[in-house]
Formats: C-alpha cells, sequence, structure tokens
C-alpha cells in the first residue's frame, strides 16, 4: 500500500496488474485514485504471461490518456500459483524497462513451489544478472512476508519490501512516510529476522526446524496434487496444477441454465455457485469475479490448506455438489464457454 | 544512507530531465529517432534519455512530498549520524551520549514493561509452554489463567492466523467490557476496531472523510503532526484552532467557532474536529464543562468527534481527571443518533508504554450501519491487525483486579511509573521555567513539555541566515552542544512569532539531573551569545 500510494498521483497513472489477480492491487489502486491496467494470464497456457498482451495494453490505456507507471506481478501466483522461468522474468524487466515502468514483485509464495521445473528465481537475481546498464537502471520493489511461506505467521503482519534503484531522494521520502506510522510491529520484525536466518547444520535446534519446515512443505506439495486431480476427475472443472503459492483456481464450466438462475437470484454465476457450494456442504470458498477473470468465464479459488487427512473427503464433497449441480442445470444444450 | 557517484549522477540526469522534457505517454504512431526505436524490435533495449524514472521525485505522488513529520525530521536524523561518529569515535562530541527526548517511547529510555502483561503474551506465543509443569514455577497463576482464556478465544487457539479484521472477538469483548468499567456507559464490541497502534486508525478516519482539498478536519494547535500528515497524505485541508498558551493550553468553543466560519467562507466543508485529550504536545487535561461544550458544538454543527484519548492514564495533576468523550457525551443524554464519535487508544502510552508491538483501537459510535460497512472494507484490505497487540489492547483495558495474584505487583509497577512521570514532569518544568526568557506551561498529563523561549533577533538572524526556522536553529545547537534530541515547536504548530519545542518527560529519573544541568548550561551560552 505505501508503494502504490508513492507511485500514483491520479487517474492519470496506470498500474499493470495480472488477471486474475490478488485483490489488494484492485483495492489499494481504487482507494489511491489511479487507474488499473489488466493483463490477462492464459489459462490454456498454464496461466503464462505473454508480452505482447502486456504491450497490446499499455498501447490502450495510452490511448485513454493513462500513463502506465507500474506492472504487479506476482509470482508464484495468487491466484493462479503459476511460477515464473527465469527467461519470462528477463521478459518482464526488458518490458519495464522499455516501457519506463517499475516492476513490482510481489514474491511473497517465494517459499511454496510444489514442482522443480521451475525454481523460485527472485527478480531482483535476475536483474542483477543481466549486468549494467539495466541492473543500475531499472527500478524494482520486491515485497516478502512471514505471513505465507512455510512459517504461515500472518498473525504477525511482518512483512518487507526491498527497494533497487529507487532514487535517495525518494527513499528519503519513502523514509517519511513510513516515520509517520512510527515502526512496524517489533515481534513481526523478530520473525522476519529468523525467517531470513533460520537455525544452520549443527545448531540444536536444527533438526527439528527441519522436519517441521520440511513436513509442512511436503505436505503442501502432497495436498496441491490431490486438489489439482480431485478438481480434474470432474467433468465440467478444468484445474491447472498448483505450482506454487497455497491456493487452487479450477474452472468451473457452467450450464446456461445454472447462469440464468444466477442472474434471477441477483447473482454473479460463480457467487451463485459457491453460495450454493458453502450451504450444501461447509466448503467455503470465493468466487473467481473476486480476483477477475475473462467474460464468461467462471472459477473459484480455494486454499490447499485444509488437514491432509480431511483432504479426501472434502474433495469427495465437492463433487458431490458438482455433480448433483450440474444435473440440476444441465440441459445437454451447451455449456457456458469453452 | 550511502551516498555513491553513481547514484548523485543518477539524480542530477533525472531532475534534469524532469525539467527540460515533461514526461509524456508513448505514442506508437509519432516517428521516433533511431535510438528510441527499441521497442519495436525485441532485441536488446536501450533508455530513452527524455523520460524520467517513474519512481523519483518529480513523478511520485506530491501529496507524499506534501506530508512531514518533524517527530522523526531532520533533527533527528542528525543525532542519529552523531550517535553513529560517537560509536566510532568516541569523544568526537562534547557528550558521552545521545538522549532522544523527542519521541513519546518510554521503553526505549529504560521503562520497564508490566510484568502480567509480557507473562500472558510470552505464554499466548508459545502455548506449548501451557502443557509444561515447570511454567506454574516461572510464571503467575492469573498469567497462565489468562493466557488461557485468551488463546480458547482464539479459532485453532493459532495466534499466527489471521484473525477478524476488527479483531478477536472474545478480546474486544474485553475491551468493551473494560471501557464500560471505565466510563459508567456501555460499550458495544462491534463498535471496536483493533488496530496497529492509534495511527492507522487515524488514517483509516481520514480516509474515509476526506473526498478532496475542498475537505477540512479542524486540527488543534499545536498538535501532534499525525494528524497533518494524514490530512496531507489524503489530499484534504487541515483547519487550524488555537489553543491558548497564556490559559494553559485552554480550548475555546469560540475559538473553534471562529475558525469553523473561516473555513466555510473560503469554500471548505469540514467534517470533524479533533481533539487531543490530554494534550500532545500541550499536555493539558480538558475540564468536563469544557468537554461538554465542545460536545455540543459537534453536534450543533454536524462534525465527527475524533477524541484522541490515547494519554488517558497519563494525568499528573490530583486537580484533574480524564473523562472520555464518549461518557461526557451519554453523560448529556446524547446517544448513536445524536453525534459521532470516534475514540483512539493505544498501548504505547500510558504507564504500559509498548510503542513496539503497535497495538489500539478506535471505537466508532454514531454511524450508520452502512457507513460501518464502508469501516470494516476498508479494514479488511489489511486483514487484521498484529495479534500480540491486540491481545495487549485487551490487557490494558482489563489489568489484573484485586484478588488476582498479579494484583499487588501489578499496582507497584503501574504507580511506580506513573508517580515517577509526574515527578520528572514537575521537575523538567521546573527547569524549564528557570530559563531566561523561557516560559513553560505545567504538563497535566501526557508526557511531554512544550516550553516557549523567546529568541533574541540576533539569534533569528542567525537562523535566517543558516536557511533555518530559528526553533530548529535552537534544538540543532542544544543537539549538537548537549546530544539531547527535542523537536522545534515547527513541527507542531504553534502561533506564528512564537517558539517552542517540544520534549519528552521520559529520560530516567537518575538522568534527570544531568538533563536540566546539560540543558541549562547550553542555554545560558546560547543567550550570551545572541542575547540583544
Amino acid at each position: 500500500m505505501q508503494i502504490l500510494n508513492t507511485i500514483i498521483r491520479g487517474a492519470g497513472d496506470g498500474v499493470l496488474v495480472p488477471v486474475p489477480q490478488y485483490p489488494l492491487y484492485s483495492a489499494a489502486i481504487t482507494l489511491f485514485g489511479g487507474s488499473l491496467v489488466p493483463y490477462y494470464l492464459e489459462e490454456t497456457a498454464n496461466w503464462g504471461l505473454d508480452i505482447n498482451d502486456l504491450q497490446h495494453a499499455v498501447a490502450e490505456a495510452h490511448t485513454k490518456g493513462i500513463t502506465i507507471k507500474a506492472m504487479v506481478i506476482i509470482n508464484p501466483g495468487n491466484p493462479t500459483g503459476q511460477c515464473l522461468s527465469e527467461a519470462n522474468l528477463r521478459e518482464i524487466l526488458q518490458f519495464c524497462y522499455r516501457e519506463n515502468l517499475v516492476l513490482l514483485g510481489d514474491e511473497v509464495y517465494q517459499q511454496n513451489i510444489y514442482q522443480d521445473e521451475r525454481p523460485f528465481v527472485s527478480a531482483r537475481k535476475v536483474l542483477m544478472d543481466m549486468g549494467p546498464p539495466l541492473s543500475r537502471e531499472i527500478q524494482l520493489v520486491s515485497f516478502h512476508t512471514v505471513s505465507k511461506g512455510y512459517w504461515g505467521e500472518c498473525g504477525q503482519r511482518g512483512g518487507y519490501f526491498e527497494m533497487t534503484n529507487i532514487p535517495l531522494q525518494t527513499v528519503d521520502e519513502i523514509y517519511k512516510v513510513a516515520s509517520v506510522s512510527l515502526s512496524p510491529n517489533v515481534p513481526a520484525q523478530i520473525f522476519m529476522g529468523l525467517m531470513v536466518n533460520p537455525p544452520k547444520p549443527r545448531d540444536i535446534s536444527y533438526g527439528k526446524f527441519v522436519r517441521e519446515s520440511q513436513d509442512i512443505l511436503e505436505s503442501l506439495r502432497r495436498r496441491a496434487r490431490i486438489m489439482t486431480d480431485g478438481f480434474n476427475s470432474c467433468r465440467n472443472v478444468v484445474c491447472n496444477f498448483t505450482e506454487g503459492a497455497m491456493y487452487s483456481f479450477p474452472q468451473i464450466r457452467l450450464p446456461p441454465r445454472a447462469i440464468e438462475a444466477a442472474k434471477k437470484a441477483g447473482k454473479v454465476a460463480d457467487v451463485f455457485y459457491c453460495l450454493k457450494l458453502l450451504e450444501e456442504t461447509g466448503i467455503s470458498t470465493v468466487p473467481g469475479s473476486g480476483f477477475g477473470q475473462k467474460e464468461g468465464v467462471f472459477h473459484l479459488r480455494t486454499t490447499i490448506l485444509p488437514a491432509e487427512e480431511d483432504m479426501p473427503a472434502i474433495m469427495a464433497s465437492f463433487k458431490r455438489f458438482n455433480d448433483e449441480f450440474m444435473e440440476q442445470y444441465e440441459d445437454y444444450r451447451g455449456y457456458s464457454r469453452m | 544512507m550511502r551516498k555513491t557517484v553513481l547514484a548523485k549522477a543518477r539524480i542530477l540526469l533525472s531532475n534534469a530531465h524532469c525539467c527540460n522534457s515533461p514526461r509524456q505517454a508513448h505514442n506508437l504512431l509519432s516517428p521516433l529517432p533511431s535510438s528510441l526505436s527499441r521497442f519495436l524490435s525485441s532485441s536488446s533495449p536501450s533508455p530513452s534519455p527524455s523520460m524520467a524514472p517513474p519512481v523519483s521525485l518529480h513523478t511520485i505522488n506530491p501529496k507524499v512530498l506534501k506530508c512531514e513529520y518533524a517527530v522523526r525530521g531532520e533533527i533527528v536524523s542528525l543525532a542519529q549520524r552523531l550517535q553513529q561518529e560517537l560509536e566510532v569515535k568516541p569523544g568526537s562530541h562534547p557528550f558521552d551520549e545521545i538522549l532522544y527526548c523527542n519521541i513519546g517511547n518510554p521503553q526505549s529510555l529504560g521503562q520497564q514493561p508490566i510484568t502480567f502483561f509480557r507473562e500472558v503474551l510470552a505464554l499466548c506465543d508459545h502455548p506449548a509452554l501451557l502443557d509444561i509443569s515447570e511454567t506454574h514455577g516461572l510464571f503467575s497463576a492469573d498469567a497462565i489463567q489468562r493466557a488461557w482464556q485468551i488463546l480458547d478465544q482464539i479459532p485453532g487457539r493459532a495466534t499466527g492466523a489471521y484473525s477478524h479484521s476488527q479483531g478477536i472477538k472474545g478480546l474486544r469483548d474485553k475491551i468493551a467490557a473494560g471501557i464500560e468499567a471505565r466510563d459508567g456507559y456501555p460499550a458495544d464490541p462491534n463498535d471496536i476496531f483493533l488496530t496497529d497502534g492509534a495511527s492507522p486508525a487515524v488514517h483509516m478516519m481520514m480516509q474515509l472523510l476526506i473526498r478532496s482539498e475542498k475537505d477540512g478536519i479542524l486540527c488543534p494547535i499545536p498538535q501532534y503532526p499525525l494528524y497533518s500528515a494524514s490530512i496531507a497524505l489524503h489530499g484534504g485541508t487541515l483547519v487550524p484552532y488555537y489553543l491558548d498558551e497564556a490559559n494553559g493550553w485552554g480550548l475555546e468553543v469560540s475559538e473553534l467557532k471562529k475558525q469553523l466560519e473561516n473555513a466555510k467562507s473560503k469554500g471548505i466543508a469540514v467534517r470533524a474536529l479533533v481533539v487531543i485529550n490530554p494534550g500532545n504536545p500541550t499536555g493539558q487535561v480538558l475540564a468536563e464543562y469544557n468537554q461538554r461544550q465542545i460536545v455540543d458544538f459537534c453536534k450543533q454543527e454536524g462534525l465527527v468527534l475524533l477524541a484522541d484519548e490515547v494519554y488517558q492514564e497519563n494525568v499528573y495533576v490530583p486537580e484533574k481527571q480524564f473523562h472520555s468523550f464518549k461518557k461526557i457525551s451519554r453523560s448529556m443524554g446524547y446517544g448513536e443518533k445524536d453525534i459521532s464519535l470516534v475514540s483512539f487508544q493505544s498501548v504505547s502510552k500510558g504507564y504500559h508504554g509498548e510503542c513496539g508491538k503497535r497495538g489500539g483501537y478506535m471505537e466508532v459510535t454514531g454511524f450508520g450501519p452502512d457507513v460501518r460497512e464502508q469501516i470494516y472494507k476498508v479494514a479488511s484490505v489489511n486483514l487484521c491487525s498484529n495479534i500480540s497487540g491486540q491481545i495487549l489492547a485487551s490487557l490494558v483495558m482489563n489489568p489484573p483486579k484485586v484478588g488476582d495474584e498479579s494484583y499487588e505487583s501489578y499496582i507497584a509497577e503501574r504507580d511506580g511509573i506513573l508517580s515517577s512521570l509526574a515527578r520528572r514532569a514537575k521537575t523538567l518544568e521546573e527547569a524549564f521555567n528557570r530559563l531566561e526568557g523561557v516560559t513553560c506551561n505545567k504538563a497535566e498529563g501526557a508526557m511531554y513539555l512544550f516550553p516557549r523561549i523567546s529568541l533574541p533577533e540576533k539569534a533569528i538572524k542567525a537562523a535566517q541566515d543558516a536557511k533555518t526556522a530559528p526553533d530548529a536553529f535552537y534544538c540543532r545547537r542544544l543537539l549538537n552542544a548537549t546530544g539531547i534530541v527535542v523537536v522545534p515547536g515547527s513541527g507542531f504548530g504553534q502561533v506564528p512569532g512564537t517558539w517552542h519545542f517540544r520534549c519528552t518527560i521520559l529520560p530516567q529519573e537518575d538522568k534527570i539531573p544531568a538533563v536540566v544541568s546539560r540543558l541549562t548550561d547550553f542555554h545560558k551560552s546560547f543567550m550570551d551569545e545572541f542575547r540583544d
């Protein structure tokens, strides 16, 4: 919020934000009076990012008189979970350089990686590897937190941002605004210190620390698989694998009669579906419309966080609900989309 | 912060570019010189010499540039540099240590936290302790009991989890009960929003109330500069009302009326009145009749009353008592439909001084449910305030009672701190009043003294030559000579032509004589140098 408030001068300032996105970005941009310029992630390409799409989004914004100042990437993605490759990151950095944008790298899920093809690489590392002049010119702000990873210390409210290539006078201004709120809470700062400097081999707590953290990460990896497979076993659901982060974002293909019923109830189709899901099964999810999605395509976001032993039952419960829902609203005339 | 040659060059470059060529949006259709044709190819790009970086002084939000916060401003930055110099080269300055009297940060100057509070926090943070027998030998029984109570109110006993965006319900229940016990009037836990200190709550209200620079907020002068900073950040207008120094920093409703009318005549819609009670930096505690006048004023003029009551436990004079504005309003028969009132409290002040934990709350009354929904929505964007701070807030509003195992030691700790603060307030006030050309009102409450210095013409001229405000000039000299850090009055606002500085009463009692003598010696030599 601090950084967006610093960047946004008014409605003429645009921020490129992925769709689907974690709605902090849309909320903050609105609160600060800026313009959200969406770039769509491609679901069929594993939620990939296309530089041409970005180019197009920027050009379109210009015709509306919007100056794009920043680009947000969420890596690993939320709600989508995709992990960016080094090549991706290089492309993005070069794009920011060409378009004179500051890159805002939301990297809070950097420790939540569930596949081995694309390990986490920070935007800063890629930038530094590019060498001068780019490594000294491209502006970057990277974000991290104690809330995710294997610590999950959400309640502490601990995090940090790291600035690269931001002019010193501007850093002074950012410091000034930070000082109005005096300081971040000290317990969270301590947590952060521990997060970036955990027990080392030969420390007394090392063994326990490794066991605890590995158990959590391995379990998350298994749960990511269980959920993805569970969703994909439903005939009207397509779910990309959760490569990282903490969520599953299945696409639910809804029949026209379901969409009509939703309209009658005064609800967006995915909201309607999620409400019914909650009422029938007690499973509480967030409708995809909360994150943004292409017109006529519906999703829901669920976390992969329920206990591993509960997962099979949860997925079975979902499947039962979904199949009944489809029976109720299907009329074999065709689906909502694709 | 390191200033490299390269960084300086870059700043110069970006500034120059900003002056010569205002930022323009890319136009793909306009003809481009070959050096700028980079984005038509996908090969390695080259920078645009005419483009300012997206994040630079000339391209960031002007409201950020406008906002100021003197409590950690220039003088403090200088103090930090001097401190570093002392560490690297002891004896390089005419003092052994920097004494930070600029900020209400008691524990940084040796005040001890309340044992009971820390016991409960420790147990809540590491509940495994509650399952081992040794704990009973190390922690008091009522702390253990309270920790169990609190953990039972947290889903899954998980203090690491996000809570309800207004804060954990059970804790809000406790706080509401504490407010009721304090005031004698009921409080609703649903009116409470737990926040990371009082400051974020103030920001939330400013965000809610300020629509444009045509919206004004009445603020006391002198004021705690969170208010001026927040109003600037949210693009509103600060409408000042002057406290009367000659009358113990009194607040006159006639002055409120005058400033309100003045603002209206300039087309400003005044939305709220900020009252800091006890006052910061001024320390005055409002008399009840005064508070009733203020409540009536807000009711008549349709203003939201923003009551900053974070120093409610810091009252040092027997003839004054803290009364919350909620209590006063309710005692006048005013309810939810009569007055919109937001009361701010914090765990940072009082006798607990837990500044670093970032705990606090606002109690929001007299707003319709649709507005309340909006406040909730904004609170939810940040998810929740930190759990330790929430727990502390519930402890502060619900401390050990008579009969609890920790009661005696808690009372001893509390009263020890408060009586020491009262003594320090008196000692420093007397010391300031002994200085040539200095008058200092009593600190009835809070944690500060705000002496007024009549600066000789010579000093004012010297300040002008140094391109500094006269009070900042004095404070800088004071720092360089004694290592004592205070905040110039201009950081808080003052009647034009008068000069003040704010000094906390927080250095430990055994350091106070040294503070007094160093300050006295400095002042004498300053006056010797600049006396007319």
